[in-house]
Formats: C-alpha cells, structure tokens, sequence
C-alpha cells in the first residue's frame, strides 16, 4: 500500500447533549492514538438537546476514514461528517489577542490590525486585546505579524465549521 | 372472607407506586432476563431486595466480579441471549471492569448492573465511590449514570438494545441507590425508541453481486470466517455451510468463529494465525479471493500485513463499518449483517452463469490436500505405560472421550499454550459450544466461563481445558461450583509453567525463564476435596484415558490434574513479524525462533 502524507481534516459531528458525551469522544482520541488539533462543542438546536461538535483531526485519508468510522459507532453521535471530504466548507475561527507595546511597534500594530479587520476590544495606554475572525491561516499570520510588536497572550477558539450551499451536515 | 377484603390489598398493591429496584426487576423481566450473575453490596442492597421478593429470575452468587462478567459471557455466547451482571458500587464495579472489556473485544451482549452512591453524594470521595462511568467507558460499548427515576426503565431498555444490536457488546448501567430506593415510574420497551437506528443490517445488493461476480471468477478462492457469523446467529451458520457446499470452496476460521463451520468437515481447514494449521495459513497466503465474513484480521491472524495474503482479491463482510480497512486493505467492502450477506450471496451465486473454474480449483483443492498430508498437529507420544503424558495427548483424549460420551458439549478455556492445543485439537461441529477468550486473552475465563455455562445448560456435559497458572486466577469459582451443583469438569493441563510465556522465553529470550515457574502450587485434589468436588489425577499416560472417563462420568463437579511434560511448545507456529508461509511446524525447526528481529519481538 502506497503511504500518503498525513493532511488535516475537519470532522463535524451532531450529539446527543449528555454527560459524558465529549469525554466518550476525546477518549476515542487518546485511546486509539488520533491527534485533536482544535475541538469547539456547543448546543446547536432550539432545545439544547443536540450540541455541535467540530473536531480538527490529521492523518492520511484512511486514517481520517478509520478516525470517523470510530466516532460513528459511539452511540450518542447522530452524525459524523468529514467536511473537508464531503465538498467546499467554511471554517472560521475566533482569536482574541494582547499586544503590550508602546511608541512605532503599537502603532505599527494597530495598522495591521486595521489591514486585518481586526477590533480592538480593550485598550489601554500601553496595551490593545484584539479581536480577529477569519480563517486559522489569517489568524496564524496575524499572530506572526504582532510576535515582534509586543503580542504577550493568545486565547482562540478553534474552528467552527459548515458546509457551503444549501446543504446541510444532515444531507452531503 | 369477603371478596371485597380481599381484593383490597391486591389494588393497593397494583396501585402502590413502585421503587426503583421494583422497576428494575419488571424492566429485566419484560427483556427476557432468566439469570443474573453477580455480587451483593451496600449500594445495591435495594436491588437484592426486590430479587429476594419475585421469583422470575434466578440470581448465581459468584465468588468474585470478575467471575460474574464471565460467567454471563459464557451463558450469552452458549445461548444467543445477553448476559446480566449485577456488581455493587466501587470495587465491585472495577472488579467487573477486565470481563467488561474481555466481552467488548469479543462482542459479546452483555448488561451490567452497578450500585452507586446516591446522586446527592456522588464526587463526594462516599465509601465505594467510584467514577464507574468514567473507569468503564472505554471498555464498554456504551454506559450509562441513572440521574432520574423517570429515566430508569427507559435507559434498562435500551441499554439491552444496544448490548444486543449491530456489533454486540456490553453495556453499564450505574444505578444511584437513591434511584433504585425511591419511586419510579414503569415504562414498556416499546414506549421508546432505541438509539440504536443506525446500525446497518441489510447490505448493498450490488457489492454483493460484485462480489459473487469475484467468486465466479476464483481459482483459488478462500472463506475466512469469524466470531461475527456465530453472533449472527444459527442461520448465519446455516447459510454459510449451504454456501460452502455449494461453491465446494476451502473454509478456514478464527479462534472466535470456531463452530461455525463442522470442525470435521473436508472442507473445513482449521484454524488460520499464530497457531493455525499450515494448510489453513498456506491457503490464505496462496489464494486468490479471500472472503472474510464477520472477522476482523487480527494480529494474530495477519502476521507480518505486508506479506498476508498478497495476491489475493479481498472481500469483507462485517456489521461494524470501522472494521472495514482498519489494518489490511481491502478490495470489496460489504456492511451489513453477515447471515443476511451469505443469503443474498447464495442467492446471486444461483442467478450468476454457472462456475467455469472447476478444474482450477480442483488443483486448488490438491494443493490443500499436500498441505493437510504434512499433519501439522501430529506429536510424538511414547506409548510407554509409564511414559508422560504430552499436553496435546492429554487434551486430544478430552476431546475423543467427550465424543464417545454422545453429549452435548460447551468447552471453555482459559489463556496460553492449552487454549491453542484445545482449539487445534477439538472440532466443534455446532457454533456456540467454544467458549474462550480472543481478543483480550484473559487468563482466568475459563472456570467462570463454565459456571455460566452450566447454569445456561444443566444437562449438558461442560468442560473447562485449562492450564495451572490461568486457573488459578479464578479457582475461587469452585464455590459456585458446589453451590449450585454445577457438575463442571475443570481438566488442568499441568505443566508446572505459564506455558506459552516459557514457550516466548524459549524462542525468543534466550530460554531465560524469568518468573514463568509455577512454584508452590496447590494439592489440586485436596483444593477440590475441600470445595465439595471431585478431585483426580494422572502422572503417566496409562493413567490418562481412565481418569479422563472417571472424571466425564462423575455426576458433579470435578478437578482433574493432569501432570504432563514440562517442556512442550505449542505448533506449527508463525513468529511474530513473519509471514503465513514462513511457520515453525515442530521443534526441530525452533533455532528459527531466534531469527526474529526486535520489530518481530516487540509484535508478540
């Protein structure tokens, strides 16, 4: 069997909204070896019966197939979706980020900032906390941009995720 | 007295709110529930109770948790039914917790009950407290912690449903006392729905013809049957000899699907893996389709993967899609219930053009026929009176004596060299009769096993091969033995060793024997004695036969020791990291052990 290079992949997943429900499913990951690079869980419906899982996953495809065969089985999961193979997605993610800096460097912050639709939500004389959304690669490359002006904290949310189009995670 | 005053009392009794463990009760009866193995203690006390107060289901006190799980395995595999576990809360619980993953990896139906401290002191560090849906939720296939009174009879309901569905497995119910003690309303299984909708039974018609379309096409075609068409049940057994006769293809098996198929039938292989027989082992690696149905292409089966199988056409025929290329890539992968797969396979293969092949695979056939002329399970007994007994003598005669006895048979086993001579040697021509521990490899299975056994079928004669260091895991069982009257017979292949780690030691560690002598071991005709049974022994093989037919004709339990040679090891073999058709089939080719490489050693 030829090996392919390990990719990332997101995973959505709908679950019944009871406890123990995520333990099942980051023991799944531990104990079977799969990495988590970002999970997000919150309740998605009117009752807040059903939360919305998305889990950031690598590995080869086989990997990632074996990896949603194994959430599929838990009983809990109504769904389970490989989104990055299942057609185009949207992932975003939220970042909130604090740059201590005075003079040129928190200048030059704030402009970047600026270029990347950045808010500052908290300002102070010698700091700003940044709110960014976008995708984790915009996110990376702001985070890089504000390491050499003064960034002294990062708090980020890790990806929500949907299908692009009218379909849903119940039809792809 | 009055009609009136007497039906009084009765309203008031069916008006009477009931409690929890009344609920309990009534929710294990509507399941069908006839047995329940398991343990007493403080938190479950209102759950005994209500047993103590009905009398539909009869309840076998064990001697230890543990015990419990496997004895409820044994009697779920021997009948079909789910097995019922009843533990209390802390140790009793994780006690349970080695039988609940044995049953996991074995995907055996199982529901077990564990007592908790009330809800209101749960996280409190309470005397036996335990975290028990934490401990157990990698080990069971789902579990639960009752929280309300109304949730109780719903969640028993569905927790049989689940054990019972799809792949099949245990599952846990943790019940607060405070919720088996006070009131609880009753529920019928069929007020809710089950969670368990999304299993897929039936297969797709058109992997199914592709696949019969493969098979037509076969010259060397093999069928690789697992545990999955036994717990498919007996008309998966049916289909699969019906298709086998039919295509007059080979037929091998794991160590779990071992009855499925007439262990005396011609076309029957034996065992393929580890301990396979080399017919078996070169016919997988040689065919040309490989049909895997409900087996999952363990470790011990595979051997070295990039060398199992290598030219063969793959088929897969398992309920549970995450089975489906997990380790070895396959060609054709079919979802679905593997009896239902045989169904449709039979019928496709009538409606496809009739098989052209015959001659090929009649070549096939005397390609097997050479491998099977080798006698790979032949060993060299001294016919001396006074001679030792080898192992595999002594464990072929169990199985010929119990032939002649004309019963029906339940063989369990514990763990090591004596599981892998019984299986080679015995041949179960009826699934459901082999009781033995495969994916975990559980030493101290096999006297439970017989406990759950026995209790599932009183007049069937019950055997447990076992070996003296797995044995006495779990000896303590000899209690419900003689409690209940089991009339177990419990065969010690005696060798003084913990016999497959000596034989690992032996090829692989330079025969340093580290800590696999079994020193000071107990008079096991006194062990027995003292627990009300039958104790024998044989020390020479003139011995042998008429202690084996003393014991199988002794009408209550017995323990037979059986003293045989110390120094055997278990063939033909695969060594780790080898492949199929590179076995050791008997001592004379053993140097080839110490070719293993250290990847080879660290598979073992």
């Amino acid at each position: 069997m030829q090996q392919e290079a390990p990719g990332s992949a997101v995973i959505s997943l709908l679950v019944d909204n009871e406890s123990g429900a995520l333990a099942r499913i980051i023991g799944l990951f531990s104990g079977r070896g799969y990495n988590i690079r970002s999970l997000t869980v919150a309740p998605v419906d009117e009752h807040g019966l059903v939360s919305r899982v998305n889990i950031v996953t690598t590995g080869t495809l086989a990997d990632i197939r074996q990896i949603k065969a194994q959430i599929e089985r838990l009983t809990p999961v109504s769904r389970a979706v490989d989104l990055s193979s299942a057609g185009p997605h949207v992932a975003r993610e939220m970042a909130l980020i604090k740059v201590v800096s005075s003079g040129e460097p928190r200048t030059e912050a704030l402009r970047i900032a600026d270029a990347f639709r950045a808010r500052a939500v908290d300002t102070t004389a010698t700091s700003f906390v940044f709110e960014l959304t976008g995708s984790s690669d915009k996110l990376d490359s702001f985070i890089e941009l504000m390491r050499p002006l003064g960034l002294a904290e990062v708090s980020r949310t890790g990806i929500a995720a949907i299908c692009r189009g009218p379909q849903t995670i119940q039809t792809p | 007295m009055t009609p009136k005053t007497a039906s009084a009392p009765q309203a008031a009794q069916t008006l009477a709110p009931l409690s929890g463990a009344e609920v309990l009760m009534r929710a294990l009866v509507e399941q069908g529930v006839e047995v329940i193995f398991g343990y007493p203690g403080g938190a479950v006390l209102p759950i005994y109770d209500a047993l103590f107060r009905q009398k539909e289901i009869r309840h076998i006190l064990v001697r230890h948790e543990q015990a419990a799980v496997h004895a409820a395995e044994a009697y779920a595999r021997s009948t079909g039914k789910v097995g019922v576990v009843l533990v209390t809360s802390g140790p009793g619980a994780t006690n349970a917790v080695t039988g609940l993953l044995d049953a996991l990896m074995d995907s055996i139906p199982l529901v077990c009950l564990s007592g908790q401290v009330p809800t209101a002191l749960i996280g409190n560090d309470a005397f036996q407290e335990a975290d028990t849906t934490g401990i157990t939720r990698p080990v069971t296939k789902y579990n639960y912690l009752v929280r309300r009174p109304e949730d109780l009879a719903k969640t028993v309901h569905e927790a049989f449903a689940i054990a019972r569905s799809g792949r099949p497995g245990p599952v846990l119910v943790d019940l607060p006392k405070n919720i088996t003690v006070g009131n609880a309303p009753y529920k019928t299984a069929d007020q809710d729905k089950p969670r368990t909708s999304k299993v897929r039974t039936e297969p797709d018609r058109d992997a199914v013809a592709k696949a019969v379309a493969a098979l037509k096409q076969a010259r060397r075609p093999l069928f690789y049957t697992g545990g999955g068409v036994i717990n498919s049940g007996p008309q998966a057994c049916e289909g699969l000899r019906k298709f086998a006769r039919l295509t007059n293809f080979p037929v091998t098996s794991t160590l779990m699907g071992l009855g499925a198929f007439p262990g005396t039938d011609k076309q029957f292989l034996g065992m393929l893996g580890m301990h396979g027989t080399y017919e078996a082992n070169l016919a997988t690696h040689g065919c040309d389709v490989l049909v895997a149905l409900g087996s999952r292409f363990d470790d011990r089966v595979t051997g070295r993967l990039d060398a199992f199988s290598p030219d063969s056409f793959k088929i897969h025929v398992d309920i549970d899609p995450s089975q489906i290329n997990k380790i070895i890539h396959v060609n054709l992968p079919i979802v679905g219930d593997v009896g239902r797969t045989i169904e449709l396979m039979i019928e496709e293969w009538d409606k496809q053009p009739a098989y052209e092949h015959g001659a090929e695979l009649e070549a096939w056939w005397q390609q097997i026929e050479a491998w099977r002329a080798l006698d790979c399970l032949r060993f060299k007994q001294d016919q001396a009176a006074d001679a030792v007994i080898k192992p595999q003598q002594a464990i072929q005669r169990i199985y010929e004596l119990a032939l002649e006895t004309g019963r029906d048979t339940y063989v369990s086993t514990e763990v090591g060299q004596h599981q892998m001579w019984a299986a080679q040697y015995f041949k179960f021509d009826a699934p459901n009769r082999w009781l033995t521990s495969g994916g975990l490899g559980t030493m101290g299975y096999g006297l439970p096993a017989a406990v759950g056994a026995q209790v599932a079928h009183p007049d069937a004669l019950v055997l447990d091969v076992a070996g003296e260091a797995s044995t006495l895991m779990n000896i303590q069982e000899l209690g419900t033995i003689a409690q209940y009257r089991l009339p177990v017979k419990l065969f010690i292949i005696n060798n003084h060793y913990m016999g497959m780690v000596r034989q690992w030691q032996e090829l692989l560690h330079g025969s340093r024997y580290s800590e696999s002598y079994s020193d000071a071991l107990p008079d096991f005709i006194k062990l027995a004695e003292s627990f009300h049974a039958k104790g024998l022994r044989a020390t020479r093989l003139d011995e042998l036969d008429g202690v084996i037919r003393e014991a199988l004709a002794h009408d209550g339990p017995v323990v037979v020791d059986l003293c045989v040679a110390e120094g055997e090891n278990c063939f033909p073999m695969i060594p780790s990291g080898a492949a199929h058709n590179e076995m050791i089939l008997g001592p004379e080719q053993e140097e080839r052990g110490a070719e293993v490489t250290r990847e080879g050693m660290m598979l073992v």
